[in-house]
């Protein structure tokens, strides 16, 4: 970049220049040296044990969903350090910044926290976190040996890595958008954010959002497609139930942010003007789109949440669940509703007092079936046999935390209510309320429950318990705060405070989440001590918790063809029926099993438009034309791979179903 | 929740009433799940255990009309609250007991949102301020409410609920203050790097009190020119009050428009809209609602 031709830099670097390094900014340079040291002892570790090989062909390139789901949870997982390291800044920024004592962040960099935080909580957490667990869960589920298009599968999840990257570049080359998570116009447009951080914002979540919704298209389609003989619709699980009902809103609801992050892209890039009121477009417009696909996100989160709770809860209870069709009918109730209330994000834009009206009532309405919900796990409870192992703690501590987060939510919902509270710190708590307490918590839930089925041991469940109830106590401590400065008319995305009687407020607030960075830190540790305890808690039967559904009636981990023989379905707890009915597996008579082959195909593809993406923020415009057409030119190449599939041949199946006759047996 | 205008002491009495009607279930629902899990332990083998109970159409019919009756009674609540309490419709009364006088003229004040401070035009009395605004007690406030370049949201939690300030648009708010006293006024939503100081005191004065804060404007106040707008304008951080004496005719309704500057963003300029100048977030403000994001 020292360059004599600065004409030719600028056509190969575009706006990049050394002044993009954000050298002068000590804490960015310290968490870069942290993470560039943890990298390169990652690489050297991987390096020394010549993992590269066993990494790339059993993982990177492989198509099988239960990989595919699992590499989606540890993508969440690492996502959701960085995005709670945010959480840890601002909180600590908010717990000092009073009066004379301006803070430790400038705003300019507070407000990239604080944008960084909702997106990567939401994009790279939540959602690598539930598309991962249906992706593991769903297929197993449903007695079918691998999703609907396994290839895009794999492809889908290198995309949303992909988007990962992007924003994790943005941390230490420029900088991420300074506009809040949705990055409204007028505040996102080329006059008031010229930088290159609404360009990460746009690229990443492009990039990440064609991965999103081809694995929404895909999990549908296997949904639809590729069920067990005799499992109607009727007979699904729950959670499958809760996944087809995701995967329906992700497919309609995604192409709206598709379409509303281009037209923020040209209005950027092209010069046209969307969302510009003046020139003739309509700021409004943007909002209104932004949150036509933001409402159905909430539940394209919380529904799959759902569906782990009802499994947890039935399995925990030893019991049926109670009210399995109005559970079904809630979900599809809720799935209608979820594109009906999006006007309820921006009461106070000045809609008519029957709009407003409408979408309020709109929004409550939800709450009869999400009410209808929670009775029917309570019900499921009632007169059942409840063992507290982790996955069920979870569940009782969700149900009454996330009681509270709904009522707030209603309350939210009235109009003039909002007047007073909209954008407020209680906002805040309302949606971390439901998020943690909703989402999180069914996630953490149905990773502990599922895991022994992921890889054949369980986890410990000393430090499962300690992360439970470290998440639980610094929830409340974290949030409750915040409800209450909300109620005193406290705004959010402040970084600094006048008013010192605030301070006590934030400083809980911090100790909440110090709290909850104990849960976290308890998490990892759990998963250090069950590897390392594996043999101790290792499962043989593939059903450690006597399950109900079909997934526990296969080996853990399962084979890789899922199951030898496709189930016959008779009842929605279908593993629990054949159990009831002395089930016998089958020992002879297998047959060859066509499976689909790995391919590098998408993780190429994925890094082609990482490339792509980052020529197209810094405005690098040979390079993206470059990138582009290599993207085109292997996505094409690759239609031309008819080596695709091969077939597992019987008596190497007959070998694994052998040895796992011989496991049950010396453990019955 | 320390309100001192009627529009805020209603907004706090409908968050008070709208939780309690919540509570009636969620607290129960939170006690349900507490008794379930501790009564029906597995240790607990004095508990009923039946594994194959997963259906009572009296309970289904309980457990989907509780909730649909406490939403029924909130949803009418919402109804009659979201159409009383229109920021935009002019208030009928100034406080509870205290009906609105037939001859009452409300005291206009146009509101705009710069980067980052509050300016504040009296069109009646031809004065402006920027982050410090007054009100006599007890006379209904019209605050016209525009921004120059972003959005923001402008909010004084004690006298009313927030609205945004939109660039091109204008908003209204209809508040109207009961009780003398400095109260904190800011932007609720985030417009950069000065939106945390993007504050201003809203002061509740007696006539007279406001009379002479109106003339201490026009004493010691300069001018606020359109060349004094523009230099406003420009974004700066921490601003302190100000006063301006006199204010250029039509200023508002050409910052409104994008006129000050009379260029090609000018909409009075612009074919499309040379009939309708800036597009009002709502033409009318008796409740015919029309949304917001239509095009003029």
């Amino acid at each position: 970049m020292m360059s004599n031709h600065p004409d030719l830099a600028k056509l190969i670097f575009g706006r990049l220049t050394i002044d993009q390094l954000p050298l002068k900014e000590p804490i960015v340079v310290g968490t870069f040296a942290v993470v560039a040291l943890g990298a390169i002892a990652l690489l050297g570790v991987i390096t020394y044990y010549r993992l590269w090989g066993y990494l790339w062909r059993e993982w990177f390139t492989s198509i099988d969903h239960k990989k595919i789901g699992v590499m989606y949870i540890i993508l969440g997982l690492v996502m959701l350090l960085r995005g709670f390291s945010d959480a840890v800044m601002m909180r600590a920024q908010q717990a000092i910044a009073f009066g004379h004592n301006a803070g430790y962040l400038p705003p300019d960099h507070y407000d990239q926290i604080f944008t960084a935080h909702g997106v990567i909580m939401i994009f790279f957490v939540a959602m690598p976190l539930v598309t991962g667990v249906m992706n593991f869960v769903m297929p197993l589920q449903i007695g079918a040996r691998d999703v609907a298009f396994p290839f895009l599968n794999n492809f889908s999840f290198w995309m949303t890595v992909s988007g990962a990257v992007l924003v994790m570049i943005s941390l230490f080359v420029g900088e991420f958008a300074r506009t809040g998570w949705l990055a409204y116009p007028p505040l996102s447009d080329i006059v008031s954010s010229p930088d290159a951080g609404v360009d990460y914002f746009i690229w990443s979540l492009q990039i990440a959002g064609v991965g999103t919704l081809l694995s929404g298209v895909n999990l549908l389609t296997t949904i639809i497609k590729m069920r067990a003989p005799g499992m109607t619709l009727m007979r699904m699980p729950i959670f499958t139930w809760t996944a087809l009902c995701t995967n329906i809103l992700i497919v309609a609801a995604f192409p709206v942010l598709t379409a509303v992050l281009a037209m923020l892209a040209l209005d950027r890039y092209a010069g046209t003007n969307f969302f510009d009121t003046v020139l003739g477009g309509n700021a409004m417009m943007y909002v209104n789109l932004i949150w036509i696909w933001g409402h159905p996100e909430v539940y394209i989160l919380i529904l799959p949440a759902f569906g782990i709770f009802s499994e947890v809860t039935a399995t925990f209870c030893r019991k049926r669940l109670f009210g399995y069709a109005s559970m079904v009918y809630a979900t599809v109730v809720i799935t209608v509703l979820a594109y009906l209330v999006w006007l309820h994000h921006f009461f106070t834009m000045g809609s008519g007092a029957s709009v407003n009206s409408f979408f309020g009532i709109t929004t409550m309405i939800i709450s009869i079936p999400t009410g209808a919900k929670i009775f029917n796990w309570l019900f499921t409870m009632y007169r059942g046999r409840i063992e507290f192992e982790v996955p069920m703690l979870w569940t009782v501590g969700f149900i009454v935390t996330f009681a509270i987060g709904g009522m707030t939510g209603v309350l939210l919902a009235v109009p003039p209510a909002d007047f007073s509270l909209h954008n407020s710190l209680f906002l805040v708590a309302h949606f971390h309320n439901v998020i943690i307490g909703g989402v999180l918590f069914g996630l953490f839930a149905g990773i502990n429950y599922w895991f022994p089925k992921a890889f054949g041991f369980r986890l410990d469940p000393f430090w499962g318990k300690c992360s439970f109830w470290f998440w639980l106590i610094g929830f409340y401590f974290a949030f409750m705060p915040l409800y209450v400065l909300g109620l005193m008319g406290v705004t959010r995305r402040l970084n600094h405070f006048d008013d010192p009687s605030l301070q006590i407020w934030f400083e809980i607030a911090a100790f909440g989440a110090f709290l909850i960075l104990l849960g976290i830190v308890s998490m990892l540790i759990q998963f250090a001590v069950s590897f390392m305890r594996r043999e101790k808690l290792r499962d043989v039967t593939g059903d450690p918790w006597g399950g109900r559904t079909l997934e526990w009636s296969t080996s853990s981990p399962p084979p890789k063809y899922n199951f030898a023989f496709t189930p016959q379905i008779h009842d929605a707890d279908a593993w629990w029926q054949m159990k009831q009915h002395h089930y016998q597996r089958p020992l002879q008579g297998f047959t060859p099993i066509h499976m689909p082959k790995n391919t590098g195909a998408g993780i190429i593809l994925a890094g082609l438009a990482t490339v792509f993406g980052f020529a197209m923020i810094w405005y690098m415009w040979p390079l993206a034309i470059i990138s582009f057409v290599a993207l085109l030119a292997t996505g094409i190449g690759h239609t031309f791979n008819y080596h695709r599939d091969y077939y597992i041949p019987a008596d190497e199946v007959a070998r694994v179903e052998a040895s796992r006759t011989e496991l049950l047996a010396s453990h019955v | 929740m320390s309100p001192s205008g009627d529009l805020a002491v209603q907004q706090r009495d409908l968050i008070i009433d709208a939780l309690i009607l919540m509570l009636l279930i969620v607290v129960p629902v939170i006690i349900m799940a507490l008794a379930f899990a501790w009564h029906y332990r597995s240790s607990n083998k004095k508990a009923e255990y039946e594994p194959d109970w997963d259906h009572s159409t009296m309970l289904e019919l309980l457990i989907w009309s509780a909730p649909l009756l406490i939403i029924i009674a909130l949803g009418a609540l919402t109804w009659v609250s979201a159409h009383k309490l229109d920021p935009f419709r002019p208030l009928d009364r100034i406080a509870e007991g205290k009906p609105m006088p037939a001859d009452v003229k409300p005291l206009v004040v146009d509101v705009v949102a710069l980067d980052w401070k509050w300016l504040f035009i009296y069109p009646e009395q031809g004065i402006a301020t920027v982050n410090e605004v007054a009100a006599p007690v007890d006379r209904p406030i019209q605050f016209k409410i525009t921004a120059t370049s972003v959005m923001n949201s402008f909010f004084i939690p004690s006298l009313a609920g927030q609205i945004y300030a939109m660039p091109g648009m204008e908003t209204q708010l209809q508040a109207v203050i009961n009780k003398p006293g400095d109260y904190e006024g800011f932007s609720a939503n985030f417009s950069g790097d000065g939106f945390s100081h993007m504050r201003f005191t809203f002061h509740g004065m007696s006539d007279s009190d406001f009379a002479q804060w109106v003339q201490q404007a026009k004493s010691n106040g300069s001018a606020l020119s359109r060349e004094a707008y523009v230099k406003l304008e420009a974004p700066s951080e921490n601003v302190p009050v100000s006063y301006y004496a006199s204010v250029a005719p039509g200023l508002y309704q050409d910052i409104l428009t994008h006129c000050v500057h009379n260029d090609e963003t000018c909409t009075r300029n612009m074919k499309s809209s040379a009939e309708s100048g800036a597009m009002n977030a709502r033409k009318d403000s008796s409740g015919m609602a029309e949304m917001a994001a239509s095009h003029p």
